[in-house]
């Protein structure tokens, strides 16, 4: 009965450590793609703009350096729903901004796709998406009114105004205002006033079909933005950032076979070539430490609890041992050998340490999940590589736990547990 | 013919000497007593014939085997084919019957077999009581299941620790009828004992004394 308990209370240890386990490594897998879906709500990590644009802001090491009228063409852009990593860009819009005359002052229009449905045919194949500035800047709150729905309305008449701008102008949601460019002018319904907390709450944001009639500008656009769930960079990525032509060919494969930032950047570059498409260096650093430090905080919790499981185990085999030191000097007494005695003690505790790593996956798993729903508001995916290495783990941290015990095991003496003394 | 001879036997633990120099010779179907006061040497002795210590000095030949020298893995063996032990405190795993007791002997012998163990059982006239645990058998019970389990191996030689030392008077008559019988069906004995009553019905009596032995007669007063 004693010993049952014993062998209960290492099961327990044994379920704890693996639960931990399998819910540190389960998220810890997990969690590159979780803190890149929050990080996208962050937007974009990839722009996009024309050739000569992009080599003046690399000449100059400026972002947004003085304004050229260079464009891409608007059809260009349903290239991005061919490329290898596709499905990995989760949204895009193309911009094109302007200055506008509005209320006795200049002020900054923006034309972009706000929930546009995109549909690109290549080479037979019809691809899909609704993609726009809706995803793009999820961080903008509403103020008063609605986002622009694209698909509903009649595009050309409606626009977003910031709410700093639609505070000095005295603008509500459902007003009609007039923008006037050098191009011509445009009367639009006011759907919503946003609140972006940065510059962009003194713009005016339309659809791209405003902006190209303002600008002169039909069937192109400016920039795009581009979020895509990336892979944090390492030694390949950075370089083949410099030059990907001095990668070696299978390094060049596994680059072009890896979700890296500039992997997907030089994939759009090859389906739009007047185009240059380059990552926005704070989000993907940003990335890339975050998903490194939960990583290694995760792998140090999971450390901690498998050295915590390897103490407990130690302790409860050695004083099972010690209770039971009689029984096994009489199996030696009796003819076993030291090898059939340290057999028998493990099998009972490395299966019970199995049964015990099971119970403690299925907890694990509902760990993982409740983090998952706390942390991410999302569920984890299940490895399955993860219950094999939760099952090697814990029979290694088994049999490491039951060494102090085994060690006391082979220096048992029948002659001085059932004799007594000389 | 002899079956067992210590020749100059000591066993020293810094500076005891638990055995000094002891000279012993058990022949085959031989049943000797050995005899002592507490601290006098008769566990380290009994200790060194089961194969269980090794002497500071001196031979152990068993069977004109020497085997002083052995590896610990030959010593087990050996033990394990050759020598049944009985045990004061008789040694019962207490969450096995009877008849598991026994067979644990057996299993790590040969193979276990059930039949061969309830017979053994059947021997010390406990064949009723096999299914029983240790818990529920009285000493002198469990004491003819430890001697059951010695005998399950047919070994050479039975060495029993104070085997009435926890039983009453009529247990321990069941106890050395047992060994009569055993000893005419030709199993050499050696029972360690502090017990006059249990010494004296012993074919030979060796008395040790600080590690010595100091005197070694035969028992006029045996009878089969």
């Amino acid at each position: 009965m004693r010993q049952w308990k014993k062998l209960l209370m290492i099961g327990l240890t044994v379920a704890l450590g693996a639960s931990i386990a399998t819910a540190m490594l389960n998220v810890m897998l997990d969690v590159g793609d979780k803190i890149n879906e929050e990080l996208k709500t962050y937007g974009s990590n990839i722009t996009v703009l024309p050739q000569s644009e992009a080599v003046m802001n690399k000449l100059y090491d400026v972002e947004n350096g003085e304004e050229k009228n260079e464009y891409i063409k608007e059809s260009q852009l349903g290239e991005l729903l061919t490329i290898f990593w596709a499905n990995n860009i989760t949204d895009f819009a193309p911009l094109t901004d302007t200055e506008v005359s509005f209320g006795g002052k200049n002020v900054k229009l923006v034309g972009s796709w706000f929930d546009h449905h995109l549909e690109f045919v290549k080479k037979g194949t019809t691809y899909q998406r609704d993609t726009g500035i809706i995803n793009l800047r999820s961080w903008w709150d509403i103020k008063d009114g609605k986002w622009l729905d694209e698909q509903k309305l009649d595009s050309a008449n409606y626009a977003m105004i910031g709410a700093e701008l639609a505070k000095e102008q005295n603008i509500k949601a459902g007003d009609t205002i007039t923008v006037n460019s050098e191009k011509g002018s445009q009367t639009l319904k006011v759907t919503g006033i946003f609140e972006s907390g940065d510059d962009e709450d003194q713009c005016i944001y339309t659809p791209l079909g405003v902006a190209q009639k303002l600008t002169g500008s039909d069937g192109m656009f400016k920039k795009a933005e581009v979020s895509a769930i990336t892979s944090p960079d390492d030694e390949l990525a950075v370089k083949a950032a410099k030059n990907p032509s001095l990668l070696s060919g299978d390094e060049y494969d596994l680059w072009y076979c890896t979700a890296y930032v500039s992997s997907i950047c030089f994939q759009i570059q090859e389906a739009i070539p007047e185009a240059s498409a380059s990552a926005v260096r704070q989000i993907a650093d940003s990335e890339g430490k975050i998903l490194e430090k939960t990583q290694l905080l995760m792998s140090l919790i999971t450390l901690m609890s498998l050295i915590g499981a390897t103490l407990g185990i130690s302790n409860l085999v050695t004083s099972g041992v010690m209770e039971r030191s009689q029984e096994l000097a009489l199996l030696k007494a009796v003819g076993a050998t030291n090898g059939q005695v340290t057999g028998l003690i493990l099998t009972e505790i490395i299966a019970t340490a199995i049964v015990g790593a099971g119970a403690g996956y299925f907890m694990g798993y509902a760990f993982a999940q409740i983090i998952g729903q706390t942390v991410f508001s999302s569920s984890i995916e299940m490895s399955g590589m993860v219950a094999f290495i939760v099952i090697v783990l814990i029979i290694a941290v088994t049999l490491v736990g039951s060494i102090p015990a085994i060690r006391m095991l082979l220096r048992l003496r029948p002659s001085e547990v059932l004799h007594g003394g000389h | 013919m002899s079956l067992l001879e210590l020749k100059d036997v000591s066993k020293v633990y810094g500076d005891l000497h638990a055995l000094d120099h002891a000279n012993l010779t058990v022949d085959k179907g031989e049943w000797i007593a050995i005899m002592g006061p507490s601290g006098s040497g008769k566990s380290t002795m009994m200790n060194i014939i089961s194969c269980m210590d090794r002497p500071s000095s001196g031979k152990v030949i068993f069977d004109g085997k020497d085997i002083t020298k052995e590896s610990r893995r030959k010593l087990t063996e050996f033990h394990r084919d050759k020598i049944g032990l009985v045990f004061q405190q008789f040694h019962l795993i207490n969450y096995l019957s009877a008849v598991e007791n026994v067979m644990v002997a057996q299993y790590y012998h040969s193979m276990p077999d059930e039949k061969e163990a309830l017979e053994a059982l059947e021997r010390v006239g406990l064949k009723d009581r096999a299914r029983h645990l240790p818990s529920q058998l009285s000493g002198g019970e469990q004491q003819r299941v430890c001697i059951a389990r010695a005998l399950i191996n047919s070994p050479e030689l039975i060495l029993a620790d104070e085997p009435t030392g926890n039983l009453d008077e009529a247990n321990e008559n069941i106890v050395l009828d047992i060994f009569r019988q055993l000893h005419k069906e030709g199993t050499s004995l050696v029972v360690v004992t502090h017990d006059p009553e249990v010494g004296e019905v012993a074919q030979r009596i060796v008395r040790l004394d600080h590690g010595k032995i100091v005197s070694d007669k035969k028992n006029d007063n045996f009878s089969e």
